[in-house]
């Protein structure tokens, strides 16, 4: 439901669109940040833009969170927030719908938030996956989910000590972009 | 227990709680996590007494499941888009027999043109196989369906099919309730088959029968369909009253006692048209929606029940049938009969286009509506390669297509 719709009393829901490359966790996110926001009590919806998930493309998932039982399917074209795993896609994206663009890059960008996400998350994990970081930038950034059920979401998903390493990645971007906030 | 889930773990779980004997599955696409989910269930062991049979075509999956069924065992396998086809000689002979085997069919489209996607012309090709055909709308009515289906598919000695959408629910990580074992436990007894293979006391099953009785036995196909009629309900109810949920069922309506229109849907897309209801409700327009929970046995009088009030019928389908028009529209014109409702048929989906709540705001609100139409159809691209003489279709316009740009 539109959130500017006539008559209507004030929304809840919160729509997220991540954008990334295949192989870079992009469906992962999605699906983590609507498990933290089901641990903490709201109603979440995750999917992806069926069909693209194959290694380097570009791919597409989306979140929804409402404090209502979600009953929509379709895609999110509206965002409240837009994250950008790979800048290398910014050139094909719309970014001026949301009121929230958050950018894996340590380059500052016009009207966005940008977080190093790949150092951070090869600093903590070794590995250049950018999604946890920008997930807990996304928490400090928006408030849609609490730090705590997005690392519990993490250790639920992942074994140790893929788990520990992503949890303190996405604690140091939440404490990067809550400081910057 | 609630649980944050992908749909397709979710059935998986669900189905291993039904105590399967034997799964027969093909695991390449198109197929879906459930199996393969459930394969990891047996081989950890967390699924006992369940052989579960990696075969080498959809054909020997379901051709395995008769011959397990055929023994007295409770039978499951899934599939989607071409596989259900491959599998169609044997999907007519599970029903001809009287095997009570669960499929969930994950929903996608029929090429060519090559396509992965939702919509529902796989399980629309079969609706004429003699299986039970249930649709849901959400991960939730999947996992409680797939609870009764097996509780009717045994009960009646009839297959029957759970059609859930494929990506838009299988793949979709949502919100559910799983049951407990001891509620499944409770609510679904062990099977017990009225007929079974046993070599220690040889019977024939699947014999020839020339034209003295081949009409009878098809007749009472025919019949048990019809009997589904009361057992579905009942069975719905049951489970309402133990889980305290409502799910199955024959068909449900949303808004629709005193609605003008009528939106009639299967499937997922409800969850969209709902919100597009209620918007449009507070704009004061008098719309409502059935959903059509039980496709096969067509559920004619439930179906006329529920529209008899209605002025306008709109039914909103992911298949239809090519040269004709639409496949729920046909059986709905049936169920009204005689009454002077205006229906139309709404082609909307096919091949994975999402149905957008803005579509379906314009379509509710259209005052005139052809007998067909296609929703969100780019007319100006079937325009132009109407006029071409040569190539390949589905070629020609992708290109018209990257042209535009």
């Amino acid at each position: 439901m539109r959130r500017d719709a006539p008559g209507a009393t004030v929304q809840s829901v919160f729509q997220v669109r991540i954008h990334g490359r295949g192989g870079q966790g992009v469906v992962t996110s999605a699906e983590l940040l609507a498990v933290a926001a089901f641990r903490d009590g709201r109603d979440a919806q995750a999917f992806p833009l069926f069909g693209s998930e194959r290694t380097g493309a570009p791919v597409m998932a989306f979140c929804r969170i409402d404090d209502r039982p979600i009953r929509t399917r379709e895609p999110i074209v509206d965002p409240d927030a837009i994250v950008v795993q790979d800048p290398t896609l910014l050139h094909a994206l719309d970014l001026t719908t949301a009121h929230l663009v958050l950018i894996n890059s340590s380059r500052a960008h016009p009207n966005a938030i940008t977080i190093p996400a790949t150092e951070i998350a090869r600093r903590h994990l070794g590995r250049p996956l950018p999604g946890a970081p920008l997930l807990g930038a996304l928490a400090a950034a928006t408030g849609v989910v609490s730090l705590g059920a997005l690392e519990a979401a993490i250790r639920e998903r992942f074994p140790e000590p893929v788990a520990s390493g992503n949890v303190d990645a996405a604690r140091e971007a939440y404490e990067a972009a809550a400081a910057h906030a | 227990m609630p649980s944050q889930i992908e749909g397709s773990r979710a059935v998986a779980e669900t189905v291993a709680l039904c105590r399967p004997e034997v799964i027969g599955a093909y695991p390449i696409s198109p197929q879906t996590h459930i199996v393969e989910r459930l394969s990891t269930l047996v081989k950890m062991g967390a699924l006992q007494r369940c052989e579960y049979i990696n075969v080498e075509s959809e054909f020997a999956a379901m051709s395995v499941c008769i011959g397990a069924s055929a023994t007295g065992a409770r039978t499951y396998t899934a599939t989607a888009s071409q596989g259900l086809l491959y599998m169609s000689e044997a999907v007519f002979n599970a029903s001809g027999l009287g095997l009570p085997i669960v499929m969930t069919v994950a929903n996608r489209a029929i090429g060519a043109p090559i396509n992965i996607w939702n919509d529902h012309s796989d399980a629309m090709s079969q609706r004429d196989s003699g299986w039970i055909q249930l649709f849901v709308e959400s991960n939730q009515e999947a996992l409680d369906v797939h609870v009764q289906a097996f509780r009717l598919a045994e009960a009646l000695s009839l297959p029957v099919m759970v059609c859930m959408d494929g990506f838009v629910l299988t793949h979709a990580v949502e919100r559910v309730e799983l049951p407990t074992q001891e509620q499944v436990d409770a609510f679904l007894p062990p099977f017990v088959s009225r007929q079974v293979l046993d070599p220690a006391h040889p019977i024939t099953i699947g014999a020839m029968v020339g034209p003295e009785a081949f009409m009878e036995v098809r007749y009472l196909m025919h019949a048990k369909q019809r009997a589904a009629l009361q057992a579905i309900p009942r069975i719905a109810g049951e489970f309402a009253a133990a889980f305290g949920r409502d799910s199955g069922g024959l068909v449900r309506g949303y808004r629709a006692e005193d609605a003008e229109t009528v939106v009639v849907a299967l499937g997922s897309v409800l969850g969209t048209l709902e919100d597009v209801i209620d918007e449009l409700r507070d704009a004061g327009h008098s719309v409502g929606a059935l959903a059509i929970r039980t496709f096969r046995p067509w559920p004619r009088e439930a179906v006329r029940d529920a529209l008899a009030h209605a002025q306008r019928v709109i039914v909103l389908e992911k298949a239809f049938a090519v040269g004709a028009g639409g496949i729920v529209g046909q059986n709905t014109r049936l169920a009204l009969e005689g009454l002077g409702i205006e229906v139309r048929d709404v082609i909307a989906g096919l091949g994975g286009r999402p149905i957008m709540a803005a579509s379906l705001r314009r379509l509710l609100t259209e005052p005139e509506l052809p007998s067909l139409s296609f929703l969100d159809l780019d007319e100006a691209l079937v325009a132009r390669e109407l006029a071409r003489d040569s190539g390949p279709h589905a070629e020609n316009m992708l290109r018209d297509l990257a042209g535009r740009t």
